[in-house]
């Protein structure tokens, strides 16, 4: 069963991913892209990452996806660009033989250090305890306990971020002098 | 045999590096800069899978705290990111990754 939903999900994964590199619309991009983010969510959820499988799907496929989708239509560039262009030769041959290269190093090294990785207990998971929110109390005694002074400069980094594409992306209305404002 | 049917988190490891290697060779490739950005959010579902991987193998909660932080500073990139696309692409239509230098304004 466990095999199922992995094999199900990888080739989510995967099919997604190759089908945001190859796609020439930047909608069907952003559409495979959904792919991608939910086969990665199916795989939260059978890591017992229950908390994080549904943060994924709001903020991810949600919020994020949608506003490449508003970016990409506000800007009109919906349609389908020429991939046959090659502004360099052998850009793309030595990208895939960086690409095989990295992939062929981590997965090397993943395999030979399978048995070197630690077992360590298992978390608290509702199979465990049968209690099915201990996942995110978990996590939340994670966040708001260890990592509060973290958790609480993600507040500041947000607020300018938010500030900063305002700035970035307001107008300035021509005859307008600059540093009044408007 | 039955227990090699179950996926263990070698498994995932290699499927988190092959996605991210999907993502490397789309920034390399594409020259559409949102979607070089779409394929730097596949390089970061590719770490944040082995980060949540990982944090079951050891049994640490740490893990899923830091994929926690992770999104967070993904969704700050993703605004600003597409803040600076979209005032070059208001600056020059149809502008690729090459454009960038109008950066400098």
């Amino acid at each position: 069963m466990e095999l199922v939903v992995f094999v199900i999900a990888a080739a989510m994964v995967l099919v997604g991913g190759v089908g945001v590199i190859v796609r020439s619309n930047p909608v069907h991009a952003a559409l495979s892209l959904i792919l991608t983010l939910f086969g990665v969510a199916v795989m939260f959820v059978s890591l017992e990452a229950h908390f994080i499988a549904a943060v994924q799907v709001i903020v991810y496929a949600g919020a994020i996806v949608v506003l490449f989708l508003f970016v990409i239509m506000l800007l009109g560039v919906d349609r389908a660009e020429d991939l046959r262009t090659e502004p360099f030769r052998l850009q793309r041959p030595l990208a895939a033989v960086l690409g095989l290269g990295t992939a062929g190093l981590v997965i090397a090294a993943v395999v030979s250090a399978r048995d070197a990785i630690g077992e360590g207990g298992a978390l608290s998971t509702p199979d465990a305890t049968g209690d099915g929110d201990s996942n995110i109390r978990e996590l939340a005694r994670s966040v708001f306990g260890d990592y509060v002074v973290a958790f609480e400069l993600t507040s500041v980094l947000l607020v300018v971020a938010v500030v900063g594409t305002v700035m970035l992306t307001r107008r300035i209305k021509s005859g307008a002098k600059s540093g009044t404002g408007e | 045999m039955l227990a090699a049917a179950t996926p263990t988190t070698t498994w995932y490891l290699i499927l988190a590096a092959l996605l991210f290697a999907v993502g490397a060779v789309g920034v390399l490739v594409r020259r559409n800069p949102l979607v070089m950005f779409m394929c730097i959010e596949l390089m970061l579902n590719a770490v944040n899978l082995s980060f949540v991987a990982l944090a079951k193998r050891l049994g640490d909660i740490g893990g899923q705290t830091t994929v926690f932080f992770v999104m967070v500073v993904a969704a700050a990139e993703v605004v600003v990111g597409l803040g600076i696309i979209v005032s070059i692409m208001r600056r020059r239509p149809g502008a690729t990754a090459d454009d960038v230098a109008e950066l400098k304004g």
